[in-house]
């Protein structure tokens, strides 16, 4: 990995980190602007991988063999790495999963499945990926809780006026997302913890689109849960993790069933470890971990804050170029935003633009984004979304209104 | 402009896709299906009304999508009025052969709408040009009432 301080990245030369970007596709250079759906992978992580199963692949936790105990103490050194990225009190309070989707589904299942009662609320809002929104929905439908939602302004922001009124003591959960994966919304995640706290709602983080975006410290944030993908910050697919605060997390009961997560079984009953491991049943994914790990290394050598920082610029410019194209609506606030422009053009539907953009080497995302009530409160099919991460320049963005501006001709 | 651009997009779908033909409301439908693409939010409402000898007198659609559906959706509309149920169906399936699998020599009962095979290079767009015809199979499986379709399958 190329030596970078937190001021003073080479941003090109980080590209160089990512072999896959430098490629011809459709007999054009590959722009990739589809970061929030998957980020690619640097050199770093590919070859944590590949050293871990060239040098130490085994299972955890039971071999009495070496091999068991390298891959057991890789695999608990991820979780304290993880735990030192997010700001958590001890290793303890992270469990590995697949991935933000799975960290929910745990939380709904067992904490949900505990606590929550019947007429209890369970506070979501309307920008959620499906994500943060169907295992609610199949939580509610089984034990006959309610969901409510903080509706979403014009300007994509969280109606926050309206707070007041939806956080009532029937609240026993408030799960929203950090940074909207379709508008490109920075949540005012802390204040929303203060104030679910306030009627004592438990707090959910859906932080899939801010893990490897921005600075991210649970203390500071004041959430009792936190979720999120490996894959969306320079990770593997299949990893990711749950934060939850260790008195939650301790009073859950298990979701999966199975080994590794048992202290003693007989034919009719088993006790079960302390979480984290309570909830990690069978043979996890440790390559995973491993390389969820490197990749946390590798974002902390560059800074989230620089990383930040970049990408705002970065966005700013793209919206600033949008506003030359004719009919173009761009969603989302006008102020400060993640990484994340999604726009609709009067010319062309956003599939039609994506065949277009893709043909050209244009990596963009059109469609729904796993957001249809969103898209329907907007009034929208769809948009076409473009995402960036730190190893995207200017020049690439000059390059995708280029070709806008040809598909917007093209199809008028 | 790549070739695979120019033969998926040709002059006359292009066309079609904005101006599209058949495109509105009937007053009194026999059928009326309503079709959507949930993975790209397409959607047409599709009225048909049989005549006398149960052929397909007046077909239109309504509803959005992208210039592949509506097109597709409006050459079909031209195809199909005043042809009879079996030489409807039979020409559906003919369609689903073209754009998934290979042209034969049936394909060619279906004029203009050959030029909509440049999908086949394109595999997450055959369900666009495919939303209109499931629509239609679907009207003519029944006699009267409302239906509702997916390019998907729903439990």
């Amino acid at each position: 990995m190329h030596q970078v301080s937190e001021r003073s990245a080479d941003w090109k030369a980080l590209r160089e980190d990512f072999p896959i970007l430098d490629q011809q596709v459709h007999g054009h250079p590959l722009i990739y602007f589809d970061n929030a759906a998957t980020t690619q992978k640097p050199r770093a992580v590919v070859e944590a991988l590949r050293s871990y199963y060239e040098h130490d692949n085994a299972n955890v936790h039971r071999g009495l063999h070496e091999l068991s105990s390298r891959a057991t103490e890789a695999y608990e050194a991820a979780r304290a790495r993880v735990a030192h990225y997010l700001g958590a009190v001890s290793a303890d309070e992270i469990v590995f999963t697949r991935g933000t989707t799975e960290s929910i589904n745990l939380v709904a299942q067992a904490w949900g499945g505990k606590v929550l009662r019947a007429d209890d609320v369970i506070l979501l809002t309307e920008m959620e990926h499906h994500g943060n929104l169907v295992p609610w929905q199949l939580l509610a439908e089984r034990i006959g809780a309610r969901l409510r939602f903080v509706p979403v302004r014009d300007d994509g922001t969280l109606a926050l006026e309206q707070l007041e009124q939806l956080l009532t003591p029937e609240v026993k959960l408030f799960a929203f997302t950090h940074v909207s994966n379709s508008l490109g919304t920075i949540n005012p995640a802390a204040e929303l913890c203060r104030r679910a706290k306030n009627v004592g709602a438990v707090t959910l983080i859906d932080a899939a689109q801010s893990a490897g975006h921005l600075p991210i410290d649970v203390q500071e944030l004041g959430c009792d849960f936190l979720v999120f993908s490996g894959h969306k910050m320079c990770g593997p697919t299949g990893s990711g993790a749950l934060y939850g605060r260790a008195e939650i997390l301790n009073a859950m009961p298990p979701w999966h069933g199975g080994g590794e997560m048992i202290v003693s079984v007989t034919l009719e009953k088993s006790s079960f470890k302390k979480a984290p491991h309570r909830f990690e049943a069978g043979t996890p994914n440790i390559a995973g971990a491993i390389g969820l790990a490197a990749a946390i290394d590798y974002i902390e050598q560059i800074g989230r804050s620089a990383i930040f920082e970049h990408d705002a610029k970065l966005t700013s410019y793209a919206i600033e170029r949008f506003a030359e194209l004719p009919g173009v609506r761009i969603l989302g606030p006008s102020g400060e935003r993640g990484a994340i422009v999604g726009f609709f053009m009067d010319a062309a539907h956003p599939h039609d633009l994506t065949t277009f953009a893709d043909q050209r080497g244009l990596a963009l995302r059109g469609g729904h984004h796993c957001n249809q009530p969103l898209m329907r409160r907007f009034g929208l099919p769809g948009t076409t979304r473009a995402s960036f991460y730190f190893y995207n320049t200017k020049e690439e963005i000059d390059r995708m209104i280029e070709i806008l501006r040809d598909a917007a001709r093209f199809f008028a | 402009m790549s070739t695979e651009l120019e033969e998926l997009y040709q002059e006359v779908i292009l066309d079609h896709s904005r101006r599209p033909r058949n495109f509105g409301v009937l007053e009194k439908p026999d059928v009326l299906v309503h079709g959507d693409n949930p993975a790209c939010g397409d959607e047409i409402h599709l009225g048909v009304q049989f005549g006398g000898e149960g052929n397909l007198q007046e077909i239109k659609f309504s509803g959005q999508g992208c210039a592949i559906s509506q097109a597709s959706a409006s050459m079909m509309t031209m195809k199909l009025k005043g042809k009879s149920r079996e030489e409807a169906t039979e020409m559906a399936r003919t369609f689903h052969d073209l754009v998934t699998g290979e042209a034969t020599e049936q394909s060619k009962s279906l004029g203009d709408l050959q030029l909509l095979q440049g999908v086949r290079k394109f595999p997450q767009r055959v369900k666009c040009a495919m939303l209109a015809w499931r629509a239609i199979e679907q009207a003519l499986a029944q006699t009267a009432g409302e239906a509702t379709i997916s390019t998907e399958a729903e439990a």
